[in-house]
């Protein structure tokens, strides 16, 4: 089985911890994690449901693999409806609390209602109580997980846990695990403070078993493990560089965005990619990047560790952020960098610091500040209004007074809060704001890069990377090749990245495998874990089935295919210099085809067909 | 003739001597092919994966690609990121 086939259901309103079974027909159908926990979704909510409001669920849910003994198995999903977009909400996070969830004998956490006032989860194996909260209220992500250790005296509790902004309604709060990691995407730690909820706090020491086939199962998780250190990018490139290597890469092929997405090309690129962070710097000999990390039973262990110059303006009077600390990683750098003009590494990592210890999604604060910093040099934001902040692209001083502004809740910091389709609405500017269905954009740009303009148009949580990342193909010729420029084969370049990546996120598994795996790798792992039929075919059913329930939800919450698009920006002005000179999103041609590969109505709408195929209704 | 010649990540050391960061002004005798620099530099095969001129990719056979008065060659290994 590799399930726990035990749910926890937290009702924060009433105050009670309950057990029960999992449904096992649901998780032969939707495996686990990402999937399973949004069938649980589906099932027992409105999709109209106000995101904020006491009767939207929020799961945190493992998969099958989580903490066995699989490369990468440590995920945990948090699973709810955005407040940022008003779509569904699935945000993937490593690090060790997924594992500490399933040896405490849980497949999944499901929280209703909204308590009376703030408490936190304490999960010990079958101990599950509420606690008060009141003294972590107002503290810190990293504050409150110091002192919920302190009050259990036990170094080894893991802890997810929201910071101020989620408190104060910021919408795209993330819930931060193990001080470094976070489920960051969508605005889900700002339903999880909306809940009164502050943190989770779980030990676990039952042990994780009850593998299906256990022979089969060690040696499809040994050869996969080999698989991973013998691919010179999962044995080498990422344990060395981090994706922060793709800074120089990306604006080498004319695809990385700058300054709001006006620009094509960032000329301080280099200045704040993976090379320069293993550089020496001048006042200690020592390089921004102290040394890579991995998350629980990881073999590639792409995270970076880092410190920040101490004599940089950003913490020259704070020495709480001295030391080291979570690093800067691809996506980040490119939204607090390239799209706000800063290549100030420091400050950077300093921001990048802050966004973990108080919970924030770097990827939309940096591109709000980017929208911000173009409305303010259109005139439309005053000096008055950002208190002061001279809000220039390029500034790293506003950078970095932006995301205090946001930590300790200024009327700015609020202003900020909003993210960017708010903001720029705000200010009479919604075309400057660079989102699909309100989330905002990670780092390739889709006038330079064809297919990955497709993957945000049609990705279920809004701009998002990691639903189909067509990079690898685009660019990085994983598994083979494709040009670009192109946008022939792309929707079903497109379709198979969005199943396939469906799977490995509802299995407990890492994207990242899939530099190095394919579905010949992944399938037999699973397949051994778990009870019934987990074939390559199989595997890519269930994720296709996991997709086309998560557009029936978006559909059900009130988006169309008006909504499958990209902003003006994108589709109409042309890329201005570099490589990629003259390009905008081909998105218009490729969003049919699209449609009708995945089996669904020029409106964008799953057929009967389609529905009946894959067992949905 | 003169060009340029960008190598990143572990390539980097295989760069002579100067003051930028990946990039150097290199002179190459004309007709000079994509592998020949690479041949040159020593960089191994499998470590050239992505390789571009003038920010476009190299598909063809590299020693067909001719390179070109002030042309910016810029090879890495095999990386991913995301």
């Amino acid at each position: 089985m590799s399930w726990t086939r035990k749910i926890l259901r937290v009702n924060l309103t009433e105050g009670t911890c309950t057990p029960e079974p999992l449904n096992m027909e649901w998780a032969k159908q939707y495996l686990g994690q990402r999937g399973l926990a949004t069938k649980y979704l589906v099932e027992e909510t409105d999709p109209n449901v106000d995101a904020l409001s006491p009767e939207n669920l929020f799961i945190m849910a493992t998969g099958p693999l989580t903490g066995t003994m699989a490369s990468t198995g440590g995920r945990y999903s948090v699973i709810t409806k955005s407040p940022l977009t008003g779509a569904i909400a699935c945000s993937n996070s490593g690090g060790f609390i997924g594992n500490e969830f399933k040896n405490a004998g849980l497949d999944m956490i499901i929280f209703e209602g909204k308590s009376p006032s703030p408490v936190y989860l304490y999960i010990e194996n079958d101990k599950a109580e509420l606690k008060p909260a009141d003294d972590l209220w107002g503290k810190s992500a990293w504050e409150a997980d110091e002192m919920i250790h302190a009050k259990h005296q036990d170094p080894n509790i893991k802890i997810a846990v929201v910071g101020r902004p989620a408190e104060e309604g910021c919408l795209y709060s993330a819930v931060i695990n193990d001080l470094h990691r976070a489920a960051g995407r969508s605005g889900v730690g700002t339903v999880m403070a909306s809940k009164n909820l502050k943190a989770v706090a779980v030990r676990g020491t039952l042990g994780v078993g009850g593998v299906d086939q256990p022979q089969e199962f060690f040696e499809a998780v040994n050869a996969g493990k080999k698989v991973l250190a013998d691919n010179a990018v999962t044995g080498e490139g990422l344990p060395a560089y981090g994706t922060q290597v793709l800074m120089n890469v990306i604006n080498g092929v004319g695809g990385l965005p700058a300054r709001n997405m006006r620009d094509v090309g960032f000329e301080g690129a280099e200045n704040i990619s993976a090379e320069a962070m293993n550089e020496p710097r001048a006042s200690d000999g020592k390089p921004n990047l102290t040394t890579n990390g991995a998350c629980f039973g990881c073999t590639i262990a792409c995270g970076r560790i880092s410190t920040v110059d101490k004599t940089h303006f950003s913490v020259k009077d704070k020495p709480q952020y001295h030391g080291a600390s979570g690093g800067l990683e691809y996506e980040a750098a490119w939204s607090l960098g390239a799209d706000t003009g800063v290549d100030d590494l420091d400050a950077l990592t300093y921001v990048n610091f802050i966004c973990n210890e108080d919970g924030l999604d770097p990827i939309s604060f940096g591109c709000t500040v980017a929208a911000a910093m173009e409305l303010y040099e259109e005139g439309q934001i005053s000096n008055d209004e950002t208190g002061g902040i001279d809000l220039r692209f390029g500034s790293a001083e506003a950078l970095v007074a932006c995301v205090e502004a946001v930590v300790s809740g200024t009327d700015f910091g609020k202003t900020l809060g909003m993210g960017s389709k708010l903001l720029c609405e705000k200010y009479g500017k919604p075309e400057l704001s660079m989102t699909v269905k309100g989330q905002e954009f990670p780092a390739y740009d889709p006038r330079g890069i064809q297919g990955i303009g497709l993957a945000y148009a049609t990705s279920n949580r809004g701009a998002c990377h990691l639903r189909g990342y067509t990079i690898a193909s685009e660019i990085l010729g994983i598994p083979v090749k494709t040009e670009q420029a192109d946008s022939d084969g792309k929707p079903e370049l497109v379709k198979a990245f969005q199943d396939a990546t469906a799977v490995v996120d509802s299995a407990g598994l890492c994207v990242f495998t899939t530099f190095a795996w394919g579905m010949e790798d992944i399938a037999p792992q699973i397949d051994a874990a778990c009870e019934g039929d987990w074939s390559i075919d199989k595997c890519l059913e269930a994720g296709e089935r996991i997709w086309n329930m998560e557009r029936q939800y978006n559909n059900a919450a009130g988006f169309t295919a008006d909504d499958d698009t990209l902003p003006k920006r994108l589709l109409k002005e042309a890329i201005k210099s570099g490589p990629t000179e003259g390009q905008v999103s081909k998105l218009g041609e490729m969003l049919p085809v699209y449609y009708e590969v995945r089996g669904w109505t020029p409106q964008g709408v799953p057929t009967a067909e389609t529905l009946s195929r894959l067992g949905l209704s | 003739m003169k060009m340029h010649l960008e190598l990143y990540a572990s390539l980097m050391h295989l760069l002579p001597p100067g003051t930028s960061r990946h990039k150097r002004e290199i002179k190459v005798a004309e007709g000079t092919s994509v592998q020949d620099i690479i041949d040159e530099y020593n960089i191994p095969l499998e470590m050239a994966h992505i390789v571009l001129v003038n920010g476009k990719f190299v598909c063809e056979d590299r020693t067909q690609h001719i390179l070109e008065e002030q042309d910016v060659l810029s090879i890495w290994p095999p990386v991913a990121g995301g």
